[in-house]
């Protein structure tokens, strides 16, 4: 039932594909204009990161339920250099002297739910949701 | 999303749609306060118009729409930015009170006891330039003798502050038999050898008065010379001794030098955030300084340091840019 679609991030263009996907999916589960927006800006910045900095990499995207709430699942992964410092990276202020854009913090607050695991050398997954309210 | 703010905004308007008033323009304003006070996001507003505006006029063409679907996309990096900003913000408040906290501890741990000998007068003020001091003002009694250090550490703000203790602590526990100026800045100067790192200096002035036979004995480690002036003459000498700044060397040697004091004479020392405050027109000459000193010559030591400060302070229309430091030692006739 739960319907998972995926587009492999390799060139910029991809982004924009991740994009489009996401922006329909969000539709289709009921969010309004600018939480369709928000969604498709989160799934943009984790794109990118994939991108810029993995260089390969996916993004899942996924309706899902749970306890009668229905929502959004994006999962952002890759086998990248991975990221030696979370907590700095989750820090506001860092992105944007590193220039990565809204950065870490921006997607958390995009979205409801945020979870990211990363081990150096092995590559990142980043786990995040949007519940209709 | 509040649907009372969005039925108002509507209303507002709709008002000014029709009015194009001032008076509207001047109520809308005060209502999007509203937005910031709910923290509405900026994409939010938008699609709070859009709504309004098809309520309002739904016969407007599909541009219209499609521009403000585009115009919120655009404006979601904004209100990033903008919440970043708010948690900036919290968190920069959060430093701000464990600063004022660490001041406290400072003024707490680097305390100290003014002096009480028999025809000494003395005065000091020791104001910070950002919020911890990173000159230090401590006095040292024994029995006849009233000792000052006036240090300066190179650089300012908190790393300033957290060298001080070690200061303090040497002070602390020097013995009797070593409060002689040269001694003083000897041992001092070990400490801080050891302590600090290469980076850090600091410049130390240590003067001590005996009241047996009222002279003034000092040394000096690459610190700004002190003032003496003297009421009979009625003249201003440099009171400066050879010796490093402290930290530099582990062997380094201070001279000592005295002078004797009169009734009526005065010992001003200082840091250079005294001799340094720059104005408009650049930085300040001695004369200035002893100009100042000898306006309020009669007055007591404390109201000496006061007037030099206040009118140096309001000279930089008190911003300070560095600490501001004066310690006065003013001989006065001796109580019976």
């Amino acid at each position: 039932m739960n319907f998972r679609s995926s587009v492999e991030i390799i060139t910029e263009w991809d982004i924009v594909a991740a994009r489009q996907l996401g922006r329909n999916e969000a539709k289709k589960a009921g969010f309004g204009t600018v939480d369709q927006a928000r969604i498709t800006t989160a799934i943009s910045e984790l794109a990118r990161n994939i991108y810029l900095y993995a260089g390969k990499g996916k993004i899942e995207i996924e309706r899902v339920s749970e306890g009668g709430a229905f929502g959004i699942k994006i999962i952002a992964s890759d086998e990248g250099p991975g990221i030696p410092d979370l907590r700095k990276v989750m820090e506001d202020g860092f992105s944007t002297s590193g220039g990565l854009g809204a950065g870490m913090p921006g997607v958390k607050r995009l979205m409801d739910e945020f979870k990211v695991s990363s081990e150096p050398g092995v590559g990142t997954i980043i786990t995040t949701k949007k519940w209709l309210h | 999303m509040p649907q009372e703010v969005g039925r108002q905004y509507k209303e507002i308007m709709k008002k000014y749609l029709e009015s194009h008033s001032e008076e509207d323009l001047y109520v809308g304003q005060q209502f999007s306060r509203r937005f910031i006070e709910k923290e509405i996001a900026p994409e939010d507003v938008i699609s709070i118009h859009k709504t309004a505006l098809f309520e309002l006029h739904p016969e407007l063409r599909n541009e219209v729409w499609d521009s403000l679907d585009f115009l919120i996309e655009m404006m979601i990096h904004y209100g990033l930015t903008l919440r970043e900003h708010q948690s900036l913000i919290q968190k920069q408040e959060a430093i701000q009170m464990e600063m004022n906290v660490a001041t406290k501890v400072q003024d707490t741990l680097l305390k100290t006891k003014m002096p009480s000998v028999n025809g000494l007068d003395v005065g000091y003020i020791s104001q910070p330039a950002k919020q911890m001091n990173g000159d230090y003002v401590y006095f040292l009694n024994h029995k006849h003798e009233s000792g000052v250090a006036v240090a300066d550490v190179i650089g300012k703000g908190i790393p300033a502050a957290l060298c001080m203790s070690m200061i303090k602590f040497g002070m602390d526990g020097l013995s009797d038999e070593n409060t002689s100026p040269r001694n003083v800045l000897g041992i001092i100067n070990r400490i801080v050898e050891k302590g600090v790192d290469d980076s850090m200096f600091i410049s130390m002035f240590y003067g001590k008065y005996n009241s047996e036979d009222t002279t003034f004995s000092y040394a000096s480690a690459g610190h700004e010379p002190a003032l003496h002036f003297d009421s009979r003459k009625d003249v201003f000498t440099e009171l400066d001794a050879k010796g490093l700044l402290l930290g530099v060397k582990p062997d380094a040697e201070y001279e000592e030098r005295s002078v004797v004091l009169h009734d009526g004479d005065f010992i001003a020392m200082m840091t250079d955030g005294v001799t340094e405050t720059r104005t408009e027109e650049g930085f300040i000459d001695m004369h200035t300084i002893q100009n100042l000193l000898h306006d309020v010559k009669d007055k007591t030591a404390q109201q000496i340091a006061e007037y030099v400060y206040n009118h140096l302070a309001s000279l930089q229309n008190y911003r300070l840019s560095d600490d501001f430091t004066i310690v006065i030692f003013k001989k006065e006739p001796e109580q019976v």
